[in-house]
């Protein structure tokens, strides 16, 4: 399953500071999205509304839509948990959950929940995740062993198993491979290629050539000044923004000429 | 030739010349105690007053020899490590002695009969502790059983839920608690259960909520920061696949911390277990073995060492069965701590962070 993602005049705040002032974007099934752009300029932030993530937050509200298939993340009846269990994440660090082996990592999402399932039920999701992720050959004779154990970038890898365990029909991934050396970085890099084919991914990045590489659409966002809000400046296919942007601030950041 | 500039151009003290540095310092203090000893101004003599003296000795002797041999980097060096390790050696006499002082004076009494048999219509030698031992383990149980749950959800609200003046003011009488003298619970669990239950009313429960009161604040400081220290990180994960909070934190955050929260439990429970005062007042003493926690007087190894002290017959009866019940009630603590430790071992999260 993969879903289309729509918002709407969306503004993020912290309580009284406004961190992402005024998006609208619309996000295609099946793409890849690419949010580029400075460090504190919201795109982390605004990445996290896309599943509610930024209600953990003590203070943070929005203001505005988002639609996912046309339906309203915003409206009143939402529950922000089954919000998650639809829109996955993946984040900086690789978060593999210490208590638990590879196996039980793999199946928190649904052991948590208080699920029952038939052991082949389980051990179905198990590899048909960690084949997802690209872990399982390295990983199939010891998923008894603690997840904490893994190479960082083995670990991340169990964090992507994790979050497509639930089956999820978006995919949001913030700096996922910043934390990684380069191959690691490569092999997450291909996986998102693969997981293109179903689900709808978003990933924030400050690696541009990663962006470049991995994603059918990019948007840059940029924050005039400490205190401002962050703001959407372009958005189009990755192609158009790394040749051809039509924004001057867009070409000095790409090119390495900000600030 | 070239000497370069990182070489070592002076010499180093040996490893041999230190321990003969040791040693001389040790007889020095020793022959300097002895001399007092035979010269009749000191009676017995004073081995811990030697261990100070050797210390201080080897201080300055070391320090000396090390800044006309080595230098000023190194002599400083030696003085503060030498300090360092002689204020170690220091606090280990107290504790040294205190278990061998109690393990000499409670051998005598550590036998089967002292642990079968109560003080009751035992006058002199003979009769045990075993009232006391039950009771201890009774009150302490039902302590811990009314302490651990409400201290542990006082700790996931704190962490967890508590923002704004709420939580600020739980967090304030919980500081408040921790400083309540032992013997005021013990008379509000008396005042409490007299006006209840009647005046004079003395039994074992009233004993462990005077212990809860002791025990619960030790048990939310120590869970709270125990739970502090489960990484946001892992919390975010388990929202981001869906888990709602209760569930994350049952199954996430708990689970995570459960090592150091058991060690904060087993340190509150070592807190209250020695607690004479407010037992003396809301359980009483008794010398029969009373198994019902909910009527009747209670004794405790601590008021039971308390009173075998306080009242002693002829001989050395009582201050022998003192010994021991103190002895017992050390490795009853000890045990606990093991007990812990290898619950945390098992428990905690496995494989490198």
């Amino acid at each position: 399953m993969s879903k289309r993602i729509e918002v709407r005049d969306l503004n993020v705040y912290y309580g009284k500071f406004k961190a992402v002032e005024d998006v609208s974007l619309t996000i295609e099934p099946r793409t890849v999205t690419a949010f580029i752009g400075p460090s504190g300029c919201g795109k982390s932030t605004f990445l996290r509304t896309l599943n509610r993530m930024h209600e953990v937050l003590p203070g943070a509200y929005v203001e505005g839509q988002v639609f996912i298939d046309g339906h309203n993340l915003y409206a009143d009846n939402v529950d922000p948990v089954l919000v998650r269990r639809q829109v996955g994440m993946v984040f900086q660090r690789p978060n593999p959950f210490p208590t638990m082996s590879i196996r039980d990592n793999v199946l928190a999402g649904v052991k948590l929940n208080n699920t029952r399932m038939s052991k082949d039920a389980a051990d179905e999701i198990v590899e048909t995740s960690l084949k997802g992720a690209n872990l399982w050959k390295e990983v199939k004779d010891r998923l008894d062993k603690p997840g904490s154990g893994l190479s960082g970038g083995q670990q991340q890898r169990l964090c992507i198993a994790r979050a497509i365990a639930v089956k999820p029909d978006v995919l949001l991934m913030d700096e996922p491979c910043s934390a990684l050396d380069p191959i690691s970085t490569l092999a997450i890099e291909d996986l998102i290629e693969e997981l293109k084919s179903e689900y709808t991914i978003v990933i924030v990045t400050h690696n541009m050539q990663q962006a470049s590489r991995v994603s059918d659409m990019t948007a840059f966002f940029n924050i005039a000044g400490t205190g401002e809000p962050g703001k959407l400046i372009e958005y189009g296919e990755t192609t158009t923004i790394f040749r051809n942007p039509t924004v001057k601030a867009t070409e000095d950041y790409i090119s390495g000429r900000f600030g | 030739m070239d000497t370069p500039a990182y070489a070592n151009s002076r010499r180093t003290i040996s490893r041999t010349t230190t321990w003969a540095t040791v040693g001389l310092s040790a007889l020095l203090s020793v022959a300097l105690f002895a001399l007092l000893n035979f010269a009749g101004i000191a009676r017995t003599f004073d081995w811990v007053g030697s261990l100070v003296v050797a210390i201080l000795l080897y201080v300055v002797l070391i320090s000396v020899l090390s800044a006309i041999v080595e230098g000023r980097r190194k002599s400083t060096d030696r003085f503060i490590t030498t300090i360092l390790y002689g204020a170690f050696a220091l606090a280990m006499v107290p504790l040294i002695s205190l278990i061998v002082t109690t393990i000499i004076g409670g051998i005598k009494r550590f036998d089967l009969q002292f642990f079968s048999e109560s003080m009751r219509n035992v006058v002199d030698a003979g009769g045990g502790g075993l009232h006391a031992i039950v009771g201890t383990l009774e009150v302490t149980a039902a302590a811990s059983v009314i302490s651990i749950p409400i201290g542990i959800l006082t700790a996931v609200y704190l962490v967890e839920y508590g923002q704004g003046k709420l939580a600020r003011a739980i967090t304030f009488l919980v500081d408040v608690m921790t400083g309540i003298p032992s013997i005021v619970a013990g008379l509000f669990a008396f005042a409490l259960f007299s006006m209840f239950l009647g005046p004079g009313i003395r039994f074992g429960l009233g004993g462990a909520v005077a212990l809860s009161l002791l025990m619960i604040p030790v048990v939310v400081r120590s869970t709270e920061e125990m739970l502090k220290l489960v990484p946001h990180e892992l919390r975010e994960a388990s929202y981001a696949l869906g888990v709602p909070k209760w569930l994350t934190i049952l199954k996430v955050v708990l689970p995570t911390a459960i090592s150091g929260i058991i060690t904060g439990v087993v340190i509150a429970i070592s807190r209250i277990i020695g607690e004479t005062a407010p037992l003396l007042i809301i359980c009483g003493l008794t010398d029969t073995t009373n198994y019902n926690l909910f009527q009747g007087r209670m004794t405790t190894l601590p008021v039971f060492v308390y009173s075998s002290y306080a009242n002693q017959g002829t001989g050395t009866a009582d201050i022998d069965r003192a010994w021991t019940g103190a002895l017992v009630l050390i490795l009853i603590v000890l045990i606990l701590n093991l007990v812990a430790r290898i619950l945390s071992k098992v428990l905690a999260p496995k494989g490198s962070r």
